[in-house]
């Protein structure tokens, strides 16, 4: 679904169905160089069941037209401003990575349009390498290679997809290389910057999850100790065996997570 | 700046897409000789068939076994998914079922496996899809051949049988300025000598019968999608940007992105044709490729060793190799085959279809048969077997004469090879008039 969003046309993932004002509604937000495709597998199934899923593609992303937002509160406030062009009066947002921090400050400063959050693949502050930002200045392709490599768990730099026939470091890397020049860098440089994480989740007043990769490089679980405990009563799932790319190494078990809160 | 390097080629032959066994901890990948897969519940029942969860439905559409062998192929070519097929013919047509219906039409060098060549000339018309086939050396040949209903160009990375080498780089070219993607059939390469994708290829066909496996036990298929191809922009390929009714009108690129054509492929082709591999195929088609560049390396040097013998012989009037002088190709060759040319060439005898018989029968090492990319060497006489139909006119058509012998080098000793063929050589010279 292509709508227009701050004047510039946002494209949202919706399963092909209309949204319905009557039904719950899951908002699904990649992280760094992505796009709406990270989330097929989630989308669909919380489409069928029963629920209006909205997959975006953030500004200068995938499908939505426009420059990439320079902050991780600017890309809040887009959302809400799709939400707005929706109709959708409240949503339950999942986020990883990058979209985990928009979701967080979502809920922190839009509460009343937020009714739950699952924050995956996250921390707070989410510092930046200054190898990875450099080369993401760059455009250098190095930069693909070091999230594409560090964001798998050791175990799967190999491989070892449950989705079968995809090579997992393939597809990830190709979603990488067909971001526009220049996009990774503003959104690495958003998580980089975004230190405020801590205090916004302190004013988190909707069920709030947490679901991390036991074996996550980018974001390991002990740097989520300040967020965990800035969070009024997180709900914590750490998945064996994941990294940090968790919807592509554990699909399943991410899915059986999100239903304890969505 | 440099990134993390990836893992090699040989490390990626032996490890990518497999994990030990969650269950047992079996470091080798398992046989899953099973039809089907159990559920935990309804729910999850239905989010396998609605494409919500990974997991396995029916070893018609998947299989873990397969799973393993489909991602270590795509990880060695550099792709983003590959599907595994009964057999190299299988692989072909899911490609080409894939991405056209009837009324379209395809560009494919002349110089190709005869199956395949069965397969667009003589089969494939009668759904509606026609072949021009044009000559594997001129890409403006294959540009000249396009027309507006044109949805693929295809060649082998070296033809049949004269070793053609595609210019991989230039055709692809000339695809991709139409709006098409290139197809190549890398069955006597392998990603050991040559990565297509890397030169500008969108889609690899593999029959893993050959060097793959390695040792002439089993038939299987590849199919290997690039994702580099941009099916939307093209506007051509309807089966994957416009809904599938077959599937709830999903739309494959809007929801898989870089693996629209591979996800296509297995949700339809391989649902509805039903030309799946046998997981135990599968399993020997890895075992097969653990030991690739060994093999590889071996298989190149007996040829060349082999090919320097024959050329010094004197009832040999040719040797079809491109790293040798006088192949139309060396120069290519050199280009884009560094590491070697394969291990499957054929040569001339004077003598013609009585000496070719002769050569063949007399030979004990070399096995008599028609495959290739065995461990074991095969030797062939096309007159009298795979082309015995054809006249002496219609067999220079193709390329091949009536004393025309095709090898695929194994890896035994060379000394023994090069016994052989002198015995059979001996055969060969008597019946042409020869002495020796």
């Amino acid at each position: 679904m292509r709508i227009a969003v701050n004047g510039e046309t946002a494209y949202c993932y919706t399963n092909s169905r209309d949204i319905e004002t009557d039904k719950p509604t899951v908002v699904f937000i990649h992280g760094s160089g992505m796009d709406h495709t990270v989330w097929t597998l989630a989308s669909r199934h919380f489409a069928r069941h029963g629920n209006n899923v909205v997959s975006v593609d953030l500004p200068g992303h995938g499908r939505s037209t426009g420059s990439p937002l320079a902050t991780v509160e600017e890309m809040a406030s887009w959302v809400i401003a799709m939400l707005d062009a929706l109709a959708i009066t409240d949503a339950a947002l999942v986020g990883h990575s990058l979209g985990s921090l928009i979701a967080l400050e979502c809920a922190a400063s839009h509460s009343d349009r937020v009714r739950a959050i699952a924050l995956v693949g996250t921390s707070s502050p989410m510092p930046v390498s200054d190898a990875i930002l450099d080369a993401a200045e760059a455009d250098d392709h190095a930069a693909f290679d070091m999230l594409t490599q560090w964001g798998f768990s050791k175990r799967h730099q190999f491989g070892g997809n449950r989705n079968s026939g995809i090579w997992m470091i393939g597809n990830t890397l190709r979603l990488y290389e067909r971001s526009a020049p220049g996009v990774l860098f503003h959104d690495m440089r958003a998580c980089n910057e975004y230190t405020s994480g801590t205090d916004q989740a302190a004013k988190i007043a909707c069920p709030a999850m947490l679901i991390l990769g036991a074996e996550d490089r980018l974001t390991p679980v002990r740097s989520t100790r300040a967020l965990q405990e800035a969070i009024p009563s997180p709900v914590v799932e750490i998945l064996p065996g994941a990294g940090h790319t968790i919807m592509v190494e554990a699909p399943n078990a991410m899915l059986d997570a999100l239903h304890k809160v969505l | 700046m440099a990134g993390p390097d990836y893992p090699g080629l040989d490390t990626l032959a032996l490890h990518a897409g497999a994990q030990p066994d969650p269950s047992t901890g079996a470091r080798a990948t398992p046989i899953y000789q099973s039809a089907s897969f159990c559920f935990p519940d309804s729910d999850y029942a239905a989010s396998l068939f609605n494409i919500e969860r990974a997991g396995h439905v029916y070893s018609r559409l998947s299989n873990p076994t397969n799973a393993v062998l489909e991602e270590r192929i795509a990880a060695l070519e550099g792709g983003v998914g590959a599907i595994a097929t009964a057999s190299g013919q299988a692989a072909l047509h899911l490609a080409i079922i894939t991405l056209m219906g009837a009324s379209s039409h395809i560009v494919a060098s002349a110089a190709l496996y005869g199956g395949s060549h069965n397969l667009l000339a003589y089969t494939l018309p009668r759904f509606g899809i026609e072949t021009t086939f044009v000559d594997p050396r001129d890409p403006q040949a294959f540009a000249n051949a396009i027309q507006d209903n044109t949805r693929l160009v295809f060649g082998e990375t070296l033809g049949n049988p004269s070793l053609d080498v595609l210019n991989i780089p230039a055709i692809a070219e000339v695809a991709h300025a139409a709006g098409l993607p290139l197809m190549v059939d890398s069955t006597t390469t392998t990603p050991y000598l040559i990565k297509p994708f890397e030169l500008g290829a969108d889609i690899i066909q593999h029959s893993a019968t050959k060097f793959l496996s390695g040792h002439g036990i089993v038939i299987g298929g590849l199919l290997v999608d690039s994702s580099q191809f941009e099916w939307e922009a093209s506007g051509k390929f309807p089966t994957l940007s416009e809904p599938y009714e077959g599937f709830h009108n999903l739309i494959f690129t809007e929801e898989f992105g870089p693996a629209a054509m591979i996800q296509r492929a297995r949700k339809e082709g391989l649902r509805d044709f039903g030309a799946c591999m046998a997981p135990t195929s599968a399993f020997h088609i890895l075992q097969g490729i653990e030991t690739l560049s060994v093999r590889m390396s071996r298989h190149v040097e007996n040829t060349r060793t082999i090919t320097a013998f024959l050329l010094e012989q004197e009832p040999v009037t040719r040797v079809g190799y491109p790293e040798l002088d006088g192949h139309p190709d060396q120069a290519l060759a050199k280009e884009l085959l560094p590491n070697g040319c394969g291990a499957v060439f054929s040569f001339d005898l004077a003598g013609g279809r009585e000496a070719g018989i002769a050569f063949v029968d007399a030979l004990s090492v070399f096995s008599h048969l028609a495959n290739i990319g065995d461990a074991k060497s095969l030797v062939i006489h096309p007159a009298s077997t795979t082309h015995h139909r054809m006249d002496a006119e219609a067999l220079a058509a193709g390329g091949i004469g009536e004393g025309t012998i095709r090898l695929s080098i194994g890896l035994e000793d060379p000394k023994d090879l090069i016994a052989d063929l002198k015995r059979g050589l001996r055969a060969a010279g008597k019946k042409a008039g020869g002495s020796r």
